[in-house]
């Protein structure tokens, strides 16, 4: 099995390598000695009783560094962030029944949004298999929806093989998490270790190479569009694509929208950046897709976030769909032109199929599109007005500390408002500098995953910018940054309750806000106490309540650098998203502000 | 909604059927019938789907199962290119007074008797999905008192092989 794949592989680390002669070790040590040949550098995990060999082999090993987290799912999550900054595996390792049941969160999210990760999961010894024993739970079962493959080992002299499938399938193709659950018996077993196994996996070939013919016909198509669309989706930041595509939007003059997963795909900078598209999109993204003739969606997969109602969706648009993974094509919407391929070679391949076109078409005049483009850019611009409570408007914060901290900083954040307001008000110029869980938006992604991304791009500043909400999910791992030294920094945007579900009571429910109060903030009982919450785990905790004290406080918690830093930030917990698409209705009924929708059904 | 008969070649491994089951129930597929059994490579097994579907969702389904990473080919079989037979087994009440009618029933149906004792024959049949319901049209004024039925298999008319040329990416693999 081969593949044309650019990024450095483990399969390919694995081919470089000579053939020793086999050495006889335990499977426990067999999985360590793959990690290690595989160049799993960082582990997270927590042990158990199933899984206890390969932690006794990882006592030796050199080369692999354990960080033992304090619940599993932040061990996967973890792994995600590691994974999204550093485009290598994560990996993840835990024991049996509750230990794996629980990273199954992290699993179902890396799927979402096409994550590498290898989960690691102990499991009762081979003879107990089926007999509901301690702490036995059927993971490979449970997890079968959720994961691109999986495989249960019984007999250890399969390890070294699975291992390396399970690396090599998870990086390769549309990324995605691969199960690896190995019964303590074979854990156990004496094998015969030799690297580099051989890998046996007749039914994967992932498509790499895009069909020239096709790109040639979306060559043509952008030529000679007059309103076209490069709809940017995540697969541009999975597969490396950023250069590339930057060629293609400057030699096109295409307008652009990223989505949540590829912001910083294209530099926000560019002028013909038109913003984020889809529920709380820029209007012009949003405008700029529903009315353009050219829709070429890049590693995109026209999630019903984007696309509002499918019925009334880009309805003039001819559709060009570029993926790696050919089930996404004309899944949601029909595409007219389907490219299956690597988005980086099928974008490089385009730019020079473009250039092309450009001669025997010439240059197509986009004016008039930018004309409309540029007013609906100066007419509705992101922005915000204050609350009537008269408290700190979180967009304020959040935009001061993209501004402060800049490009170079990976911003983290959990799910909710905060989320969205992070994608919007931080200007991304680069890829995997934004990490979220966008598809399945797991509240809790965001303390594990900025100290999984602090410990893949440890030179990097790494602010988690997270909600109470979402905070008070996962914050047993700043216990894990403390002790490990991964000074992370948390930027937490405390409006006392679960924002966005309270933004939907206040605009579907008549403000009945059953049940989104959560305590924290202003005015409320203060439960618990961010600030001495850090304190007690050894972290330092600030607090800022007014727009007076954001700027200086975002730089004294820049100034500590040898331990985690959070900053409570209590801020109004009447601040809204907007724009937004109200759900299931169509992407021409987006509020700018609410009640307010723009009227640009009529020019044209 | 149209009826699709797949063909799917799997690697011979635990927990392919159930990955291809769950599969078709979690993207709300409409299994008609599956049927699954080895092939002539041992490590090869054969799966046939009959699946209810129209046919954008029916390219859904093919890309969808061939992105398991144990399923090796899917090939569509059309009716007239094809053979497809499922097998009946069906118990029916026949006394003395009514076996020799059920008998005929059996020899016009090119049916087997497998089983006979005073009150009650049991009829193997294997055919087309047509035949078989006409064969127990046939019984129904009998008495039926238990039917058991597989689930279609089928084959492509010709000489060419599915199995051969999944089998040479088995090795260069």
């Amino acid at each position: 099995m081969t593949s044309t794949n650019e990024r450095v592989l483990p399969s390919s680390v694995a081919a470089r390598a000579a053939k020793p002669a086999p050495i006889r070790m335990t499977g426990a040590q067999a999985v360590v000695r793959s990690l290690e040949e595989l160049g799993a550098d960082s582990v997270f995990g927590l042990l158990g009783g199933a899984i206890l060999p390969i932690y006794d082999a990882l006592f030796d090993s050199q080369k692999v560094r354990h960080i033992l987290v304090r619940h599993e799912q932040g061990a996967g999550h973890a792994a995600e962030g590691y994974a999204s900054v550093s485009g290598r595996v994560g990996v993840a390792m835990v024991t049996s029944g509750p230990g794996a049941t629980n990273l199954t969160t992290a699993i179902a999210d890396a799927y979402m949004d096409s994550v590498p990760l290898v989960a690691i999961t102990g499991q009762v010894n081979a003879p107990l298999i089926g007999t509901d024993a301690f702490q036995e739970a059927d993971i490979v079962g449970a997890t079968m929806p959720i994961v691109k493959h999986s495989f249960l080992i019984k007999d250890g002299a399969e390890i070294p093989e699975r291992m390396a499938e399970a690396f090599h399938i998870a990086s390769t193709g549309r990324p995605g998490p691969v199960l690896v659950d190995i019964a303590k018996s074979a854990q156990n077993q004496q094998i015969d270790f030799s690297w580099p196994p051989r890998m046996n996996l007749p039914g994967y070939r992932p498509i790499t190479r895009p069909h020239s013919r096709q790109v040639r016909e979306a060559a043509r198509l952008l030529a000679t569009a007059s309103r076209p669309v490069l709809y940017v989706g995540g697969g541009a930041i999975r597969s490396g694509a950023a250069e590339v595509l930057r060629t293609l939007v400057d030699l096109s003059g295409a307008a652009v929208v990223t989505t949540l997963m590829a912001r910083g795909a294209v530099p926000d900078s560019h002028p013909q950046h038109c913003g984020m598209p889809g529920m709380h999109g820029s209007v012009a993204a949003v405008a700029a897709m529903q009315r353009a003739d050219l829709l070429i969606a890049l590693g995109a997969r026209f999630d019903d976030r984007v696309t509002g109602d499918l019925k009334t969706f880009a309805p003039g648009a001819v559709v060009v769909h570029a993926d790696i993974d050919p089930a996404e094509i004309s899944k949601n919407r029909r595409a007219d032109v389907p490219i299956v391929g690597d988005l980086k070679q099928t974008i490089a391949e385009l730019n020079v199929a473009l250039s092309a076109a450009h001669e025997q078409y010439g240059k197509p005049d986009l004016g008039a599109w930018w004309r409309q483009l540029d007013e609906l850019r100066s007419t509705y611009p992101l922005g915000w007005t204050d609350t009537e409570d008269g408290r700190m408007a979180p967009q304020h914060v959040i935009k001061r500390l993209g501004e402060i901290v800049g490009p170079d900083g990976v911003y983290v954040s959990g799910v909710g408002q905060h989320q969205m307001w992070a994608a919007q008000f931080i200007r991304y110029e680069r890829p995997n500098a934004w990490l979220n869980s966008g598809g399945l938006g797991t509240m809790g992604y965001s303390i594990p995953a900025a100290m999984g991304a602090k410990v893949g791009a440890p030179d990097r500043e790494v602010w988690s910018v997270d909600g109470d909400g979402s905070f008070q999910m996962t914050n047993q791992e700043l216990a894990t940054c403390v002790l490990n030294d991964i000074p992370i920094k948390v930027a937490l945007i405390n409006n006392s309750s679960l924002g966005m579900v309270r933004q939907w009571q206040t605009l579907f429910y008549d403000g009945r806000y059953s049940h989104t109060e959560l305590e924290t903030g202003y005015g409320s009982r203060n439960v618990p106490d961010f600030v001495k919450l850090a304190d007690a785990y050894g972290a330092v905790g600030l607090r800022c309540e007014s727009v007076k004290c954001v700027d200086e406080t975002i730089a004294k918690a820049r100034e500590i650098d040898d331990v985690p830093v959070v900053i409570d930030f209590v801020v109004s917990r009447d601040a809204m998203v907007w724009p937004m698409v109200p759900a299931g209705l169509s992407n021409d009924q987006i509020q700018y502000a609410r009640g307010l929708t723009p009227d640009f059904s009529t020019d044209d | 909604m149209a009826r699709h008969t797949l063909s799917v070649l799997v690697e011979n491994t635990p927990g392919v059927l159930a990955r291809v089951a769950g599969l078709f129930a979690r993207r709300a597929f409409n299994i008609h019938s599956l049927a699954v059994g080895p092939t002539e490579h041992e490590t090869i097994s054969r799966m046939t789907v009959v699946v209810d579907a129209e046919d954008l969702p029916l390219e859904q389904v093919t890309k969808q199962l061939n992105k398991l990473i144990n399923v090796i080919k899917i090939v569509q079989l059309e009716p007239e290119a094809s053979v497809q037979r499922e097998l009946l087994m069906v118990k029916v009440r026949a006394d003395d007074s009514s076996r020799t009618a059920v008998l005929q029933v059996v020899e016009l149906f090119r049916a087997h008797v497998v089983d006979v004792v005073p009150d009650a024959v049991t009829i193997e049949a294997v055919g087309g999905d047509s035949k078989l319901k006409a064969l127990l049209a046939a019984l129904e004024p009998y008495g039926i008192k238990e039917i058991v039925q597989s689930g279609v298999v089928a084959i492509s008319r010709g000489s060419r092989s599915l199995t051969d040329r999944a089998e040479r990416s088995l090795r260069t693999a």
